[in-house]
């Protein structure tokens, strides 16, 4: 069997998960050894060309291009699989999703004329068919180990969507919500980083994004009842996955 | 150990010294696991030294609340906190196989020799509880096997109860039922210390202690009713089973569903929670293989995802499922209850969700109604 040929590209976004495929670093010569790395600008000079057996796509669509672009890629790729939150909700750029584009980039570019920008950052999903959905910002090396190594032996990856708190407690980590009143996105947050956060004493960022049936407003309310304000409340849900609609409806609730 | 006592064993009393010479006697061939404070909370860690555990430091419990303040001089003063013994017998992942090459190799059967020091009441019941699920039936899973096995028990009867504590509605303490190698009682700056097999009279006998006086006696005695005074809930277990079982659209189910988080908090704090779940570790590079069990929940999508979606597909039908199945169902399944009143789920449910509670307004609500 050859080789599957991948494009790893990159829309609207931070570079941050691209390099997660680079951190790999022990594995990274086994990654190389059983996929073509065709395109991937962050590792190799190659061109944008043919046919990708699988496209990692980095990054929101924010931009008309990338709006064209995205097109484009998915007409060439056979399997196409989001890496991290830009990509899968939008990103902390999707803030600007319901403001007025206009006014932030008079205050922002000496140019505005040179910005060619859509007024939303909006997920891959919004605009084609997505194959496979990697969370986090950024994503987990071993997620990503884990996505290559199923896709190589034609299974599901294993992803689970439950909540944080799941992977706290197998890390026998303290809640820091139970013992301490730390506002905590956990009990609403897709699994996945191993519970970074909390096992350092902090609460939980939702990096992940939403878990599956994730009730946020349960866990707002209690985290007023624990002390939170409306406006912190607000602004936990409102960064990396700010337009996932389980955060930005409660965020808005929180207005 | 075997838990049968053959003999009448003399009660006898440890000075904290005494407890070390313990400690060290049991660490000679196992590795002793007992009361930490870390990270605001008692939790289940090697131990080495009388030294180590949180003397003086007791436990504020409520619904989703948990907190440490310092009060007396107790070794034992807190109650439970969120790690329970099953993290080492049932831990939260276990290799089961290994494949590659064309083989199937099964993973060697555990080999760790532990020692508990600290089993409350409840968690005994838990560990029996366990034991049923693991060790009875025609699915024997052979690495809880050979640790449970291998397992020292030092229980001891609680003094003080929690504010989420229901060991006395479930009649699993606050006095440890037989099931133990030796029962610990704090009295003052001592440990009244009572033998439950002949492995934990024989360890007994090698520490150093002084005869039981009938003043020692009460004194533990007057503890352990203290501790039965304080419960900070209490469930009527009268009739529970077929309550819930002959209710599942009482609308209380509705009131809990949307509290709930189905974070699955209570089912990795509960101690007698034992579902678990397969993950492939596939190499890149090789054929090879690895088949993992992990922890499971009955509050996820995945339990009980079939073709087509998931038979349980939100907080009303999983929050029903898990407490009748606890209090209920456990019953005709297990002939015992799958609940021993520790108090781990209200606690560290971070909405303070209380299964006393849910099972009172059941209650409450069919009385009303003269049902």
């Amino acid at each position: 069997m050859s080789k599957p040929r991948l494009g790893v590209f990159k829309f609207s976004s931070c570079d941050g998960c691209q390099l997660s495929l680079l951190d790999c670093e022990d594995e990274l010569l086994a990654v190389a050894g059983v996929i073509d790395i065709a395109y991937f600008p962050e590792a190799t000079r190659a061109d944008d060309v043919g046919h990708y057996d699988i496209a990692f796509i980095e990054g929101s669509v924010t931009t008309p291009h990338e709006a064209e672009m995205i097109q484009d890629i998915r007409a060439r790729s056979t399997a196409l699989i989001t890496l991290g939150a830009c990509a899968t909700s939008g990103g902390i750029q999707a803030l600007k999703n319901g403001a007025d584009t206009a006014a932030f980039i008079d205050a922002v570019y000496a140019h505005p004329e040179y910005i060619d920008t859509l007024d939303t950052a909006t997920p891959i999903s919004d605009h084609v068919t997505v194959d496979f959905e990697l969370r986090g910002c950024p994503i987990s090396k071993h997620q990503l180990i884990e996505l290559v190594a199923a896709t190589l032996v034609g299974r599901t990856p294993q992803t689970p969507a439950h909540a944080t708190c799941i992977d706290c407690k197998l890390a026998g980590h303290v809640c820091v919500m139970v013992t301490q009143g730390t506002p905590c996105l956990g009990p609403v947050t897709h699994a996945g980083c191993g519970a970074l956060c909390p096992g350092y004493a902090r609460g939980c960022y939702g990096c992940f994004g939403p878990k599956e049936t994730a009730n946020t407003a349960s866990l707002t309310a209690q985290l007023a009842v624990n002390g939170a304000d409306r406006r912190q409340i607000h602004r936990l849900l409102q960064t990396f996955n700010a337009n996932a609609p389980e955060f930005r409806q409660e965020a808005e609730n929180h207005d | 150990m075997t838990a049968t006592a053959t003999k009448d064993v003399t009660p006898v009393v440890l000075s904290h010294a005494g407890l070390d010479a313990l400690i060290a006697a049991l660490a000679v061939d196992r590795q002793v696991i007992g009361p930490v404070r870390r990270d605001g909370a008692v939790v289940y860690e090697p131990v080495s030294s009388v030294a180590d555990l949180p003397r003086g430091w007791v436990d504020d419990q409520a619904g989703g609340t948990y907190r440490m303040r310092r009060e007396g001089d107790r070794l034992f003063g807190y109650t439970v906190g969120p790690s329970s013994w099953k993290r080492f017998l049932h831990p939260p992942k276990q290799v089961l196989w290994r494949a590659g090459d064309g083989a199937i190799t099964p993973e060697p059967i555990a080999k760790e020799r532990f020692a508990f020091l600290g089993v409350r009441g409840c968690e005994l019941a838990a560990i029996a509880v366990q034991d049923k699920v693991f060790l009875d039936g025609p699915y024997r899973d052979p690495h809880y096997a050979a640790r449970r096995a291998a397992a020292f028990i030092v229980a001891v009867n609680c003094t003080r109860a929690g504010g989420t504590c229901f060991c006395v509605s479930m009649e699993t303490g606050p006095k440890a039922a037989p099931g133990y190698d030796i029962a610990l009682t704090e009295i003052g700056g001592e440990l009244l210390a009572e033998a439950g097999s002949d492995a934990g009279g024989m360890i007994l006998s090698a520490v150093p202690t002084r005869p039981a006086t009938q003043a020692d006696l009460d004194a533990a005695a007057a503890g352990i009713a203290g501790a039965e005074a304080q419960m900070g809930r209490a469930i009527n277990t009268e009739g529970l089973a077929d309550l819930l079982t002959d209710n599942p659209d009482h609308p209380r189910w509705d009131v809990v569903a949307d509290r709930c988080l189905n974070c699955a908090n209570c089912t990795m704090v509960c101690p007698t929670c034992f579902c678990t779940t397969v993950d492939e570790v596939s190499a890149l590079d090789s054929d090879a293989t690895t088949r993992e069990s992990r922890w499971a929940s009955c509050f996820t999508t995945e339990f009980s995802y079939v073709h087509g979606g998931a038979v349980r597909p939100g907080a009303k039908s999983r929050y029903r499922q898990w407490m009748t199945h606890k209090l209920g169902s456990w019953w005709d399944q297990f002939d015992m209850s799958g609940c021993t009143g520790c108090g781990r789920c209200v606690t560290w449910c971070p909405v303070g969700i209380d299964i006393t509670e849910e099972a009172a307004a059941i209650r409450s609500d069919l009385e009303a109604e003269g049902g």
